[in-house]
């Protein structure tokens, strides 16, 4: 079962997060190319509908936190030219982040 | 590829829509018009959604088991198309004789 927003992770703004490695089946939000990835949450998105849920016909109730989290160009792709500074953001629900 | 080593990823856990880091070659970036069909497409979709027969989830779902081949040989709308008529029949709103029956009409018809 999916955590509910009560007992969810609750992240803030500027905290260090890992997404977690994980490889199920189904339909799942967060691409394969970050999982493991470490980044910054860049905010609260506050409680979306759970669309790993919703995919098969279900509520996607409890609702889950969802953090917009930035990660690095370069701690991504090994060979990233462009400017250090250069980040991607995703939304990526709480369920897939833990504490880093 | 990105900086993780992918040895541990299971082949069947990538579908091909999770695409991010693989070859993909230029972006065409090219304007299209959209044509009459793919507005109804479009508006169906919409009408499905709000009224709740199912959800942008579930036809992102089905999208995401079209199969490698199908997925990229067909465009966005012929997509979502396969994916309707997929949860119309999961949701049984249509049936799959239904279905197949109207469609060979017409094609007999000689229609698009």
């Amino acid at each position: 079962m999916t955590a509910s927003v009560a007992t969810a992770k609750r992240f803030k703004p500027g905290e260090p997060v890992r997404v977690r490695r994980a490889f199920p089946p189904g339909h799942i939000r967060t691409p394969i190319y970050i999982r493991g990835a470490e980044g910054v949450i860049e905010r609260d998105c506050g409680d979306c509908v759970n669309a790993e849920e919703r995919a098969f016909g279900r509520s996607g109730l409890p609702k889950l936190p969802l953090y917009r989290v930035r990660f690095k160009q370069r701690q991504i792709w090994p060979d990233y030219a462009g400017p250090a500074n250069d980040s991607v953001e995703i939304e990526i629900y709480a369920n897939w982040l833990e504490r880093a | 590829m990105a900086n993780l080593p992918d040895d541990d990823v299971p082949e069947l856990a990538r579908g091909i829509h999770d695409m991010g880091g693989l070859p993909g070659g230029a972006v065409d970036r090219h304007e299209h018009a959209v044509t009459l069909w793919e507005k109804r497409v479009d508006a169906l979709l919409v009408l499905l959604t709000r009224k709740d027969v199912f959800s942008v989830d579930e036809l992102r779902n089905a999208i995401e088991r079209l199969g490698a081949e199908a997925y990229t040989s067909m465009s966005y709308y012929e997509r979502w198309t396969a994916s309707i008529a997929w949860n119309l029949m999961q949701r049984g709103v249509i049936t799959a004789d239904e279905l197949g029956r109207r469609m060979a009409e017409i094609e007999a018809e000689g229609r698009q």
